[in-house]
């Protein structure tokens, strides 16, 4: 009984922590490291420009499309009840797919599947609208991705990523994000990197974007070769860095610099 | 075209122009010079003085994409006295011109909120117009960071 | 399909002077920037934005490139009576978008 029980305990640990990662009371959200001009933006609905995309998911989610001419809303309901903390549980597992999909993946699949319509392009306006929305009903709530033995293989392999480093500048996520976090090189303030607000606007882009599109961002950054959006590698790496910030609160849709 | 012939004209156009070796593109910039010229091209040959008008803008923003910006003008808006216009200008983005507001009686309160670009830390000035023809200006210096990893065309 | 997004009281006192915000999607598409082999992205920006209230203007602004993307424009009018607050924006390439908004003044 107390082997039983200390291996359980052990087992608990084991899916508690990785090794350098940042202490769970050091957390930081991009939103805390900004300005006080950027954080107004970001909480005021009325000039937060990510809630246009909202608006336009809301409008899309009634739209009936497809083959079958249905519309998000005839079988969810209200988003704000049937997709209260969905984005806040994603990349999730998909049994047919028989791995994590994100949010993204996701919507395509009930479009395909469901509404018989043709999936949505990565990063066009109306995916982006309706994750925006979707990601928007989780507002204020805390990550919470599932792990268990299922998705356990996944984790480890976007850790495995996260770690490893990569590009011509030959650097490791963590070197960046887990170690140097809120240094600033060339003035340019290192973020702890926590997925909390997004799909976010970023004023770089001037535009709302996903989260793959700014690992795609980084990668090139780093002069390393960017996964295709869809990649299972970054679905991986978007489930790590998801369960490095379990329990933060989800902000989307965020304003970023 | 013989070789010879080709780099002697090249050079002669070259040494006409007062140029040497390298020609370089830079990237469009006003100078402070053409906002002063701006600022003349709307306001006109009148005095402005400095005053009344109060440009708020961060001293510091994180990306020159979308820097908050608010003008107010001290006054009654009444009939008799008002605010007929607020330009905005500044002295190192590609052109000086920002943003002109209109308002006027029914506005009730001289008060202008939108967001601007900066392509670089720089002064922004603002000019306004009163019911009395008076002009009166306001400046601000913004520091403009860049966000980090840049990338292009993902 | 341009989305705008208008923030007005829905009701207000008779001389309540009331704050209006206004946010619309639009690239400002500034017509300095370049593409990957150097040539110029066309200009193409939202010129004008006007605000009226029962048929009469009561503000308007005339915006150039260094407005950012997706305008966002506040500012205030007093409540003078019951009707309609009409918003256009107009601009390159026969930009046009129309909204209202009902206002009930007490």
């Amino acid at each position: 009984m107390r082997r039983l029980l200390i291996a359980l305990g052990l087992l608990a640990l084991a899916a508690s922590a990785f090794a350098g990662e940042i202490a769970l009371s050091d957390r930081r959200s991009g939103y805390e490291l900004m300005g006080r001009e950027l954080r107004a933006m970001q909480d005021d609905d009325t000039a937060n420009p990510g809630m246009l995309w909202v608006l336009e998911g809301a409008a899309l989610w009634k739209r009936p499309t497809g083959a079958a001419s249905r519309a998000c809303v005839d079988c969810h309901g209200e988003a704000a009840v049937s997709m209260k903390g969905v984005a806040a549980h994603h990349p999730a597992f998909d049994a047919a797919k028989q791995r994590p999909v994100s949010l993204d993946q996701r919507i395509n699949n009930c479009r395909v599947d469901r509404q018989q319509a043709p999936p949505l392009a990565y990063e066009s306006r109306e995916l982006l609208a309706l994750g925006a929305y979707v990601a928007r009903q989780s507002r204020g709530l805390p990550i919470a991705v599932t792990i268990d033995d299922r998705m356990r293989p996944f984790l480890d392999a976007g850790h495995a990523i996260y770690e490893r480093r990569q590009g011509q500048l030959n650097l490791a996520c963590s070197q960046c994000h887990d170690d140097n976090w809120g240094r600033q090189p060339a003035g340019n303030l290192i973020p702890q990197a926590h997925p909390t607000g997004y799909p976010l606007y970023r004023l770089e882009w001037q535009s709302l974007g996903s989260l793959q599109r700014r690992l795609r961002g980084c990668l090139t950054g780093i002069r390393a070769e960017a996964y295709d959006y869809g990649a299972p590698e970054l679905v991986d790496l978007e489930l790590y860095l998801m369960w490095r910030a379990r329990g933060m609160t989800m902000d989307a849709p965020a304003v970023r610099p | 075209m013989e070789r010879r012939a080709f780099l002697k004209i090249a050079g002669g156009v070259a040494a006409g122009l007062g140029l040497t070796g390298i020609v370089t593109v830079k990237p469009a910039r006003a100078t402070p010079a053409e906002m002063q010229e701006a600022i003349r091209a709307v306001a006109g040959s009148a005095r402005i003085t400095p005053g009344k008008v109060k440009l708020e803008l961060p001293p510091l923003i994180e990306n020159g994409n979308a820097v908050p910006l608010t003008v107010t003008v001290d006054s009654p808006m009444t009939e008799a006295e008002h605010v007929r216009v607020v330009h905005v200008f500044t002295e190192k983005n590609p052109q000086p011109y920002v943003v002109s507001f209109h308002l006027g009686p029914r506005a009730g309160r001289a008060r202008v909120s939108t967001r601007m670009r900066l392509a670089d830390s720089q002064n922004v000035v603002a000019v306004c117009q009163l019911s009395d023809g008076s002009l009166w200006s306001d400046s601000a210096a913004v520091v403009v960071t860049l966000a980090a990893c840049l990338e292009d065309g993902i | 399909m341009a989305s705008a997004l208008i923030n007005v009281p829905a009701r207000a006192k008779r001389g309540e002077i009331i704050e209006i915000k206004t946010l619309i999607s639009h690239v400002m598409e500034t017509g300095f920037r370049r593409t990957q082999v150097g040539a110029v992205i066309p200009r193409n920006i939202i010129r004008r934005f006007v605000c009226s209230y029962n048929g009469a203007e009561v503000f308007s602004a005339d915006l150039h490139p260094a407005i950012s993307a997706n305008p966002f424009i506040v500012f205030s009018t007093i409540a003078t009576e019951s009707g309609t607050l009409a918003f256009e924006w107009t601009g390159d390439n026969g930009f046009s978008v129309k909204e209202t908004a009902a206002i009930t003044v007490e």
